[in-house]
């Protein structure tokens, strides 16, 4: 159990890459895109100005 | 959009704190005037030593300190702070958290701890670290202020009415949250007494120069790069008059930013006593941000896609362009000399303050020159700037200044490079260090006087804001004449 906690440890840049490819699946998924672009609109709403 | 659903919860602009806000631009102008003038003064200084002055306060080594704190945390500083304040209020649809009060408690302290840092470095007070001189005192009190502008912040995004946090906000906390813990950890000192100003590091050797490279470089990377992003993002689409080109592109500017950016300092440390390893994993590092700075700068310019013809006709909005172009540039040029071969050359030249200025002026200074002009009409409840053209002659005349300054700085600094790396016939080096120096004095003066006309830039910007402060407006053509429809394009002025 140790030696697996050890092994996991080493192979710290592959699980922030894993990190990092999902977050990037995440924002590009086909049906989260209509949601995200949305969130571009922010800074318009009710603005007074 | 469901504007109506949610009209009755927005604060009428009176809710939001804005005092502060203006206070924080007033400060952003001043303090950039004066870095900007002590940047004049100590170019000069390089091209001239008698401008020295033979005094201990006015000497290039006292004097550098006060320029680069002044525009890095005076003006770059409050300009962050200020527009984080009116961005995240905007974004949010919330007043900010704690108030006035904090705000104030947040600007005054802010200000306090400039003053305390810059008499130091004039008085001889600093601890010698880059971009950290201030000494432990100094650096307690910017931790008390710095938590207090956390919360005022992040308070404000608790509270807020608008469920999605917008992508500015993202950029201001990163920045926010990373300076706190490079601050903290890069000043950690033990003072040689209570009421006495020096103190000593607690680290030594290779590991107290890797400390001090992770904390300058992502002062960069976080203060000069993720903070501005953060104001690129809210003040380009406002002022273009369109959202971002791509939300989903922003998100994934911020995440490779973050992930990348804080491994890139040992680039600083090439071929120095740092274990090869972690240079050359620096230096991968640097060449992978790349794709982040790149996909960011693609993002910032594509908004305009469609409003191109903006760029003729208002020269603020092309301050923000071009100021996300130089974006583009410096953070092409920095992974390039990041490379360990590249950098054999480049290290300890002008080519590397070349290149920290064409990010500082071009990109840092060029946003924020973009978001005080689109800020002081709002703020001061002006109809429009004093005048367009003046904001037309300040464009351009910073633009050559940063032109003669970037240009003279990358001929001297390979010049510079090429001449410690020669060897005549017999494996004598060829040059000796004074020929450099020599060599290099033209180059010096252009810099010099590009440093002028930025500086004159900026006062052209101090007296159209003053103007406007005031209410007027110039009378004045427009920018572009309007032919009636099928008449040839008219040029652009």
């Amino acid at each position: 159990m140790e030696g697996l906690v050890e092994f996991a440890r080493s192979i710290w840049g592959l699980w922030l890459m894993i990190l990092f490819v999902g977050i990037v699946a995440w924002t590009f998924w086909p049906s989260r895109r209509q949601k995200l672009e949305e969130h571009g609109k922010i800074p318009f709403k009710n603005d007074p100005d | 959009m469901a504007v109506a659903a949610t009209a009755g919860v927005v604060p009428a602009r009176r809710d939001y704190v804005e005092d502060v806000v203006q206070a924080f631009v007033v400060a952003t102008v001043f303090w950039g005037v004066v870095g900007f003038l002590m940047g004049t003064i100590i170019a000069f200084q390089l091209a001239y030593p008698v401008l020295n002055l033979d005094l201990e306060w006015t000497s290039f080594g006292r004097l550098r300190p006060v320029h680069t704190s002044a525009v890095i945390f005076a003006f770059g500083g409050n300009a962050l702070l200020g527009t984080s304040f009116y961005v995240v209020q905007r974004t949010c649809r919330a007043r900010l958290f704690g108030g006035e009060q904090l705000g104030w408690f947040v600007f005054w302290g802010y200000q306090l701890f400039i003053v305390l840092a810059a008499t130091g470095y004039v008085t001889g007070i600093t601890q010698s670290r880059e971009y950290a001189e201030p000494e432990w005192f100094v650096d307690l009190w910017l931790t008390i202020v710095w938590v207090a502008y956390l919360v005022a912040f992040f308070g404000t995004v608790l509270k807020r009415e608008e469920p999605h946090i917008y992508v500015a906000n993202w950029f201001y906390l990163a920045f926010i949250v990373t300076i706190a813990m490079l601050h903290i950890v890069n000043n950690l000192a033990l003072p040689v007494s209570f009421m006495g100003t020096k103190s000593y590091s607690l680290f030594a050797g290779v590991q107290d120069a890797l400390t001090q490279w992770w904390y300058g470089h992502n002062a960069v990377g976080f203060f000069l790069t993720a903070g501005f992003l953060a104001m690129m993002y809210y003040f380009v689409p406002k002022q273009a008059e369109r959202p971002v080109y791509s939300y989903r592109l922003s998100i994934i500017h911020f995440w490779a930013l973050i992930f990348l950016y804080i491994w890139a300092g040992p680039h600083h440390l090439h071929y120095t006593a740092l274990p090869d390893w972690a240079q050359v994993l620096g230096m991968t590092f640097s060449i992978m941000l790349w794709m982040p700075s790149w996909g960011g700068m693609i993002n910032g310019l594509m908004t305009l896609s469609g409003a191109w013809d903006k760029l003729r006709t208002d020269p603020v909005l092309r301050f923000l362009v071009v100021s996300v172009a130089f974006y583009g540039m410096s953070t092409f040029e920095g992974p390039l000399m990041s490379i360990r071969q590249v950098n054999a050359l480049s290290h300890y030249t002008d080519w590397t303050v070349g290149h920290v200025h064409s990010g500082a002026l071009g990109w840092v200074a060029f946003v924020t020159f973009g978001a005080v002009y689109y800020l002081v009409p709002r703020l001061w409840g002006a109809q429009r700037l004093y005048s367009l053209r003046l904001v037309e002659w300040h464009f351009w005349v910073a633009t050559l200044g940063i032109v003669l300054y970037i240009t003279a700085m990358w001929v001297s600094g390979i010049m510079q490079g090429l001449m410690w790396r020669s060897f005549d016939h017999l494996g004598f080096l060829q040059f000796s260090f004074i020929e450099t120096v020599e060599a290099m004095h033209p180059y010096y003066v252009i810099r010099a006087f590009g440093g002028v006309l930025f500086l004159l830039g900026a006062l052209i910007m101090v007296y159209n804001l003053i103007r406007t402060m005031r209410g007027e407006i110039r009378e004045e053509e427009a920018m572009v004449v309007t032919l009636p429809a099928g008449a040839r394009a008219a040029p652009a002025e």
